[in-house]
């Protein structure tokens, strides 16, 4: 049985991150800036994994990925209370809207 | 070493969870004026206990252990960092005890028919959770120091970071607050991201999530390629990304002004040091450990040219000129002290630039003399906005010099000191950088240090503008002023080493240059 080569892992890796940094600098919506950000996220998730393939001996990289899914979560509650925070101070949710700090 | 055998090398940081605990179960039981007291006194003793098993540890000739299997280490460097942190935390903790008002002015948030929206609200009403948070962002930062290994490198980031965030947004009705704690949010998720990218191939190509085994692996490849790997280039690039965002530097430093300005003056002091040092100490653990920056192999009898002198040359530059050229404008004495930290970053970075011994000493002593001058320099401004209403603009300097003299005078010896003027120990500090810079030669390094020195000038005109406030201009009050006698005497502290390193540096600097033997 043949199976899919490392390198096509990689490439859907490094499209999804780049996909995930684009959506991070296009839009303006912070619940869909912080999906940007688990897109990222995911692409190191999978890269992480598919280079483990290479060297199953030694399943570090499969760990750092379940490290990273746990902390990714951590770091979601915080960014989406947050985001709740701001929302109750400021009636809205656009990033540009977010401009009382500037010179 | 194995799991139980490393814990009696982790009693700082067992010290500051059992601390972290304690306050949590305290801070349920306690009513009243025992509340914040209890609450104080058991940061005060975790945190002596961690800076004081740390020192202890440092002042005996202990060797490096690697603990739990390598993920850890404990040596003379993480030792020395765990002595900065429990200080710059411990002045924190001394510089966050709520006054007199505060204290009756969240008692009476608590009332039912308090207006929903005060401004004046300092921290949230439990001064636990605060104590607690401020705690275990240490316990973050010593963990930091100590990694090595990626995974612990990045767990302990986030630790720091995912703390910092909420510590950004503690004023939690204020409009400024919650739009810095958004700010640092979104930065820092796309910073984590972009840096566990590069881990990722830097895992992918050495096969490894210890730094150690990461250099053998990348040293080998460096050799049989005559150069380093173009995915090590990458991987490291990105990495700087994470680093960056933690240090504050250019490009990477666009949350550090909004943030610093909007959260509460405690945390802006307390996230402008301890983060940035534990930021520092990381970075320079990677470059050391994993990249083996200090000696590169050598290739048919010439070292291998590597991109990182070049890489970090050109970071510290943008990020001095960045922060200094944009401090020039500021009014906001709290946001004009941002960018100064941005600009501070760029001198460390300096440091980078040569990555020998002496390079790497002078940044660490950089490190712990910015953490006097600089908390110094941020205590003072939010003792002075107390007592003008929270105004943190220049206005509220005017005329300091007669109002508040001992104030004046101690703000004036940090401000000296962060321009890099002696007799300070600022000025000893970029000594060092720039003479490690010229020591080692070349192009390159002459005119980094140039662009560091025009830096330092350029500085100068935006802390003189604060000097010029205090001594020469005169405010509509005259009456005597003063700062609460805590703040004082906290800045006192901080002034005193500030002055002493200026003028004998010679042991403190030796014993930084002890302390930098790493586990390999």
């Amino acid at each position: 049985m043949s199976t899919v080569p490392v390198e096509y892992f990689l490439i859907v890796a490094a499209v999804l991150f780049v996909v995930g940094a684009v959506g991070f600098l296009l839009r303006r919506n912070l619940l869909v800036l912080l999906m940007s950000i688990e897109l990222m996220l995911n692409s190191v998730n999978l890269t992480l994994v598919a280079y483990n393939r290479l060297h199953a001996a030694n399943h570090a990289g499969q760990n750092l990925a379940f490290f990273v899914i746990a902390v990714a979560a951590a770091e979601a509650a915080v960014g989406l209370a947050i985001v709740l925070a701001f929302f109750r101070v400021r009636k809205t949710i656009h990033s540009d809207e977010a401009n009382l700090l500037k010179n | 070493m194995d799991n139980v055998q490393s814990l009696k090398y982790l009693v700082p940081e067992l010290a500051l969870i059992g601390g972290i605990l304690l306050i949590i179960a305290w801070d349920l039981v306690a009513k009243g004026k025992a509340k914040l007291t209890g609450i104080v006194g058991l940061a005060a003793v975790s945190l002596a206990i961690s800076g004081g098993v740390g020192l202890a540890a440092l002042l005996s000739k202990s060797e490096p252990v690697a603990l739990f299997y390598g993920l850890l280490a404990a040596d003379r460097f993480s030792n020395l960092f765990r002595v900065v942190f429990a200080f710059v935390t411990g002045v924190v903790v001394l510089f966050s005890i709520p006054s007199d008002e505060t204290a009756k002015e969240s008692a009476e948030l608590d009332a039912e028919d308090a207006p929903k929206d005060s401004a004046l609200t300092k921290f949230r009403r439990d001064p636990g959770e605060f104590f607690a948070l401020l705690l275990v962002l240490t316990l973050g930062m010593n963990l930091m120091a100590s990694s090595r290994n990626l995974l612990m490198i990045y767990l302990s980031l986030e630790i720091v970071s995912v703390i910092s965030f909420v510590m950004a947004g503690l004023k939690f009705q204020d409009k400024k607050s919650s739009e810095a704690a958004l700010k640092y949010v979104v930065y820092g998720g796309v910073a984590s991201g972009i840096m566990l990218y590069g881990m990722s191939w830097i895992f992918g190509i050495t096969q490894s999530l210890y730094l150690g085994e990461c250099a053998e692996r990348i040293v080998a490849l460096t050799t049989a390629q005559g150069k380093v790997p173009a995915v090590v280039f990458v991987g490291t690039v990105c990495m700087l990304a994470g680093f960056g965002y933690k240090i504050s530097a250019a490009p990477f430093h666009m949350w550090t002004p909004d943030v610093y300005e909007g959260a509460p003056t405690p945390v802006t002091a307390f996230l402008s040091v301890g983060p940035k040092a534990a930021g520092f100490a990381v970075m320079i653990r990677f470059f050391w450990d994993a990249l083996g920056a200090a000696d590169m192999p050598i290739v048919k009898g010439t070292p291998v040219e590597t991109p990182w002198p070049i890489i970090a040359g050109c970071l510290a530059m943008a990020t001095m000129t960045v922060g200094n050229l944009s401090a020039l404008g500021q009014d906001n004495v709290k946001r004009m002290l941002a960018y100064s930290s941005i600009a501070h970053a760029g001198y460390m970075l300096l440091g980078f630039s040569v990555f020998s011994e002496a390079g790497v000493a002078s940044i660490v002593f950089y490190v712990v003399t910015y953490c006097f001058m600089n908390l110094g320099a941020f205590l003072i401004v939010a003792g002075v906005a107390e007592q003008n209403g929270g105004d943190e603009t220049i206005n509220s300097f005017k005329g300091l010099g007669r109002r508040a003299p001992v104030v004046a005078a101690v703000m004036t010896v940090f401000l000296i000191s962060l321009t890099g003027l002696p007799p300070m120990a600022g000025f000893v500090g970029k000594f060092y950088l720039f003479s490690a810079l010229v020591n080692a030669g070349g192009t390159w390094n002459w005119a980094v240090a140039v662009v560091g020195v025009v830096n330092s000038v350029i500085s100068l005109f935006y802390y003189s503008r604060v000097m010029r406030a205090m001594y020469l201009e005169k405010s509509e009050k005259t009456e005597p002023t003063q700062v609460r006698k805590l703040f004082n005497a906290a800045s006192i502290l901080l002034a005193v080493p500030t002055l002493v390193l200026g003028v004998y540096w010679g042991p403190v600097y030796d014993f930084v240059l002890r302390s930098l033997s790493m586990a390999r």
